[in-house]
């Protein structure tokens, strides 16, 4: 759709002022995968209640939009359910040891200039598109 | 009380800002990895779009403090590890597979069905896993 690259800058700009919100107020860094991982390994402890004020924020707020999408939204998620575990194992276990996802290390991170930021991202984009090369157009599992 | 508002807010955005861009459709973002197919580039404009507000906020941080007190962030590290290229391998391969990442698999659980379920669970379990993967690839980073 032509439509899909505007939803995608408005969508990019919430992301963003999200971001914004919990830095200036909060001080802290908006990744997904931190904010999650720290209340499942035990780091997060001291802040337990913003991690888990952050998380229902995200859990809801589509909730809340999705009456307004007539027939719904479709999430096109594979019904392969090996490749679903293999991903999120690999998701989980890969964002915690690189310390950061697609908004901490790509929002948050190339918007300071991080360079860590910048090689994660580069790194986890070719990963990722090396793996769809592989899988999808090599071996056509996905 | 206003440091528990201030995350729901942030985290209302960021849910919301992740459905209306699409990214919670696991095509897009794989349309956007999928460059040898039909490429999709939604992502680009959602990380653009992302970007310019956070990059407007670091640079408000500058001689402040945060809203509710306490620090700004540390300036980032300079130094690559092998645990920064590797974790960010194994998430890239993993979201590669199923075009889900931490933000859209929380901000689509509630219409993501079982799947979205089975996601989630899977993605908990290797981050409670994480910890010890992490101390293995540091023995292993010591050896090399």
């Amino acid at each position: 759709m032509e439509a899909d690259w505007i939803w995608g800058l408005v969508g990019g700009g919430l992301i963003g002022l999200g971001g914004a919100v919990f830095l200036l107020g909060n001080g802290r860094i908006m990744g997904a995968s931190g904010i999650l991982g720290g209340l499942i390994d035990g780091s997060g402890r001291s802040n337990m209640a913003e991690r888990l004020a952050f998380l229902i924020g995200v859990l809801v707020t589509p909730m809340l939009l999705l009456p307004l999408y007539d027939g719904g939204v479709d999430t096109h998620l594979t019904s392969n359910t090996a490749v679903i575990i293999a991903a999120g194992i690999l998701v989980g276990i890969g964002t915690r040891i690189a310390n950061g996802c697609t908004s901490g290390h790509g929002v948050c991170g190339i918007s300071r200039l991080s360079l860590r930021g910048i090689v994660a991202t580069v790194f986890y984009i070719l990963a990722g598109g090396l793996t769809i090369a592989l899988f999808r157009h090599v071996l056509g599992v996905i | 009380m206003q440091r528990l508002f201030l995350a729901l807010l942030s985290g209302g955005l960021f849910g919301a800002g992740l459905f209306v861009s699409g990214m919670t459709d696991t095509t897009k973002v794989q349309g956007w990895l999928d460059v040898f197919g039909n490429w999709d580039p939604t992502l680009a404009f959602v990380m653009g779009g992302a970007i310019v507000p956070m990059f407007i906020a670091w640079r408000l941080t500058a001689g402040r403090r945060p809203l509710v007190g306490g620090e700004f962030p540390a300036a980032p590290r300079p130094e690559m590890d092998h645990r920064l290229i590797t974790g960010s391998v194994l998430f890239g391969m993993g979201w590669g597979l199923a075009g889900l990442c931490p933000g859209p698999a929380i901000a689509s659980l509630s219409y993501n069905g079982t799947g979205g379920l089975i996601f989630m669970g899977a993605m908990l379990a290797g981050m409670a896993a994480a910890p010890f993967f992490g101390r293995q690839l540091d023995g292993l980073a010591a050896k090399v």
